[in-house]
């Protein structure tokens, strides 16, 4: 099985100097010229003699394969240059950032999961019940309403009618609250139908039948056979959709003024700071391939068919 | 011989009927037999005649919002029909056992057999792992089936048909029921293992005294196994008796045509003779 | 058994209703400039944040707008985005997907590739990635759009051509030329047309969600041109006291993103087709 890992871990590479390769490439499609950008952040006038060289400090004068490796270079030690906005390294911008980010999104997909796992095994076991309908409209609903509008629509509720919660900023779990719910309900949608349709799907399988001529409690076939079967398309579909996940904190972060790198990302997009978008892009890529990673894992613990069959080979 | 006591399992005028939007549909019906100690009585009949319904039926595993079933089914003087769903379970599985038709897919994928068996064994007594785990080992030796405490570590995927299908008869004997039901046991079974499986099930019958409700489309399996035989068609019983008097001389036309099917093929009968 | 006799029932109302109020949308779309009672950019600060009258049945917005003529304009941003982001990725992955099928090999693989890989990665992401690049505004999003969802249409048409290909191989030898365009019109197109169809459909859902939240992030539409999501953007601040400013555009854009994914999933259902979530 480590071999297994192994060989996905290598997968990797491929995919990261493709995304190099794209953000290298950003800065020569983009109009803005790294070292104008530079020197007006810093407050310099801007001769030729001084922008040249700069253009020759960041490289630009060098074939574009040169900077490409230059570039992965720089990326391996964690280099992604200076931002335009604030002539800081970006790196220590991002550090600065992320750990918002990260707390909004644990805490958005703790309460899908708590929420979803239920709601969709109850659902698919007791089909057609009042449960089950409720799961099938949230499931719609949830899918189908703008993010950044529902939360607004949480926060009217309940921030301003209500005064339960603050309408926006971070400091304590009172301000988590709204943001994490509203990132939470489109996973909930999502992955409450997958489990729905997947333990749907496995009550006409033959073991459950096998099951209950055996005798064993009703309870015990749905809660221990059908959900440990029934649950893993739905941690696919979590791994699957750690995109909807970003998104998602970009959107949320906005609306919420929640300081977190998606909020940093959309700052960058206004100020044309090419460099921290490039970073953004880079890092959105080698999460989303590691959680696909990390998917596959615990697919082999859950459902033991994976690892020996790989084993095997 | 032939007195109340050896009368296991008795179905008197059992009808199921399917409700549909525009009614109820005959599923089966004026179904009558018995389950004798000891004995083995074949169910025969082409795919859809109504064998599985009837095996559900008795086992109360029918969808109730969808199927409604009256008459009588008697286990040793329980009226099985309309038990309530807790005394029910008690006797799944203890009582009455199930092989079912495809080894391969009656286990659960994710647990170890021995892990299925254990809890089987459990769901029914008091008996802590260690015990049950010992009772299964035994059971797995009485299939001769080989190194069973290493075979109860092993993931369902990772079996035979032929072996898994010995599990099924072993989890189906280690609680000494009362009844066996085998449906299709040797359908999805290459020659060999079909010839193995048989022999177990009898083995279980002469050592431990279930009776066998043994259901196939194979006339072989039934006149090697079988005591009894009854032969259904569209949902009814149409001919019941013991399997020689059903062999030689069939009354039925129905019985007769499903014996014919197999004759053999005399090389001077016009083809057309044989359609 | 009863519950799927139902459902089969829904299903022939459903795609109807859907349809008709996709419809009538479409039409108020283009309709908008007549059936405005106002202009929706006419600033007028004498009447802002009315509460809805004769005049303004919506009423106004905190720059005196009516906030009715906005809405229906909004429609006509939306919709008629949404439905050239439809087109042109159309028939970009219609070029690109026929070309990759047809030539097969390593082209073939290595589009097919990139296709998986965009297809996979977070659409937004990728949208908002290139958006850095060409800057903030509306044809800029466009542009994004088109050149990320393309790809859905490419698999699908190289799809085609493939099955297409092995057609050509069985009936070649058989039949004249003539037939294989009978081939094309009886076979292939009825086998391609519920995918594009509900395909079409969810994206198109897909796309007017993506449109507003650019706008709403400030990245699309720039005012003062009425948008749905600029609109929420803008109605924002004057939660406490008018939150209908954004109560109305909100609704719209759920409105119109229901409609297509209940129409989507109900033809999805009708025809067999997999959805990708």
């Amino acid at each position: 099985m480590g071999n297994y890992i192994l060989k996905r871990i290598m997968s990797i590479i491929p995919v990261f100097l493709l995304a190099a390769l794209f953000t290298t490439g950003m800065v020569h499609l983009s109009s803005v010229d790294p070292a104008e950008a530079y020197l007006t952040a810093a407050h310099i006038q801007q001769t030729d003699e001084i922008l040249a060289q700069k253009r020759h400090e960041f490289g630009l004068d060098q074939p574009f394969l040169v900077q490409y490796a230059n570039s992965i270079l720089k990326i391996c030690q964690l280099d992604f240059g200076i931002s335009y906005v604030s002539n800081k390294p970006v790196w220590d911008e991002v550090i600065y950032r992320i750990p918002a980010t990260i707390q909004l999104a644990l805490a958005s997909i703790l309460i899908a999961v708590l929420i979803s796992v239920p709601l969709g095994f109850l659902a698919g076991v007791k089909k057609g019940s009042a449960i089950d309908h409720f799961s099938r409209l949230l499931s719609f609903f949830g899918a189908s309403i703008p993010t950044f509008w529902l939360g607004y629509i949480l926060v009217f509720f309940f921030s301003v009618k209500l005064n339960l919660f603050p309408v926006e900023g971070i400091g304590t779990w009172q301000h988590l609250v709204l943001p994490s719910i509203t990132l939470a309900l489109p996973l909930i949608a999502m992955y409450t139908r997958l489990l729905r349709s997947s333990v749907l799907e496995n009550l006409q399988e033959p073991y459950v039948l096998f099951a209950r001529t055996r005798g064993l409690k009703e309870k015990t076939i749905m809660a221990k056979h059908v959900l440990r079967i029934a649950i893993s398309p739905m941690i696919t579909g979590l791994g699957m959709n750690l995109g909807k996940l970003l998104t998602g904190t970009i959107i949320v972060e906005s609306v919420f003024s929640w300081p977190g790198f998606g909020r940093y990302f959309i700052e960058a997009i206004f100020n044309r700071d090419i460099p921290v978008i490039q970073c953004y892009v880079l890092i959105a890529a080698i999460l989303f391939i590691l959680s696909n990673l990390l998917v596959d894992i615990i697919q082999m613990y859950i459902d033991p068919r994976i690892s020996r069959k790989e084993g095997q080979h | 011989m032939g007195t109340e006591e050896s009368k296991v399992l008795q179905v008197r005028d059992l009808h199921v009927q399917l409700k549909t939007k525009n009614g109820v549909t005959d599923l089966i019906q004026d179904i009558n037999f018995e389950l004798k100690t000891g004995k083995i009585l074949g169910l025969i009949g082409e795919s859809g005649c109504g064998k599985t319904i009837t095996s559900m039926s008795i086992l109360q595993l029918l969808n109730p919002k969808e199927t409604t079933i009256e008459g009588s089914i008697m286990l040793k003087g329980q009226e099985l029909n309309g038990l309530v769903e807790k005394e029910m379970r008690k006797i799944r599985g203890k009582d009455i056992a199930f092989i079912m038709q495809n080894p391969m897919n009656a286990f659960t994928p994710v647990f170890t057999i021995g892990h299925q068996f254990v809890e089987t064994i459990r769901s029914h007594t008091n008996w802590n792992k260690k015990q049950a785990t010992e009772l299964a080992i035994e059971a797995m030796k009485q299939v001769n089936l080989p190194d069973p405490d290493k075979l109860l570590k092993y993931y369902p995927f990772q079996l035979s048909g032929g072996m898994l299908q010995r599990v099924m008869i072993a989890i189906a004997a280690s609680l000494h029921p009362a009844i066996i039901i085998a449906d299709e046991p040797t359908t999805a079974l290459d020659v060999n293992n079909q010839k193995k499986v048989l022999r177990h099930l009898d083995k279980v019958r002469s050592e431990y005294g279930s009776a066998i409700l043994l259901i196939s489309h194979d006339l072989g399996v039934i006149a090697e196994l079988a005591d009894e035989v009854a032969v259904m068609q569209h949902g009814k019983i149409v001919e019941k008796a013991d399997v020689f008097q059903l062999f030689d001389a069939p009354k039925h036309e129905y019985t007769k045509k499903l014996l014919n099917a197999r004759s053999t093929l005399y090389l001077d009968e016009p083809v057309i003779n044989l359609i | 058994m009863i519950t799927s006799i139902r459902m089969r029932f829904k299903n022939q109302r459903v795609i109807p209703i859907c349809s008709t109020i996709l419809g009538i949308l479409f039409i108020i779309a283009i309709v908008a400039p007549w059936i405005a009672p106002h202009d929706p950019i006419a600033v007028n600060l004498a009447y802002k944040l009315q509460s809805p009258s004769w005049n303004y049945p919506l009423g106004t917005d905190h720059l005196g707008r009516c906030n009715l003529s906005r809405i229906l304009y909004g429609a006509r941003i939306s919709l008629g985005f949404a439905m050239l982001i439809f087109i042109s990725s159309l028939a970009i992955g219609l070029l690109i997907g026929t070309f990759s099928g047809y030539k097969g090999g390593w082209v073939d693989h290595v589009l097919m590739r990139f296709c998986d890989g965009v297809m996979a990665f977070p659409s937004l992401i990728l949208v908002l990635g290139l958006v850095g690049i060409f800057g903030p505004g509306l044809p800029q999003v466009i542009l994004a759009l088109m050149l990320v969802q393309w790809v859905y249409y490419a698999r699908m048409f190289r799809g085609m051509v493939l099955s297409l290909k092995e057609q050509n191989f069985i009936s070649a030898a058989k039949i004249s030329g003539s037939s294989q365009w009978k081939i094309i019109k009886n076979h292939i197109i009825p086998n391609v047309l519920p995918p594009l169809v509900v395909m079409g459909t969810l994206e198109m859902g897909w796309a007017i969600m993506d449109i507003s939240a650019m706008s709403f992030l400030g990245l699309g539409v720039q005012s003062p041109t009425p948008e749905w999501g600029a609109m929420i953007h803008e109605g924002k601040s004057y939660i406490r006291t008018n939150p209908e400013l954004m109560l109305y555009p909100g609704l719209s854009i759920m409105l119109v993103i229901v409609t297509f994914n209940l129409l989507g999933e109900a033809l999805s259902e009708r025809y067999g087709v997999k959805r990708r979530f």
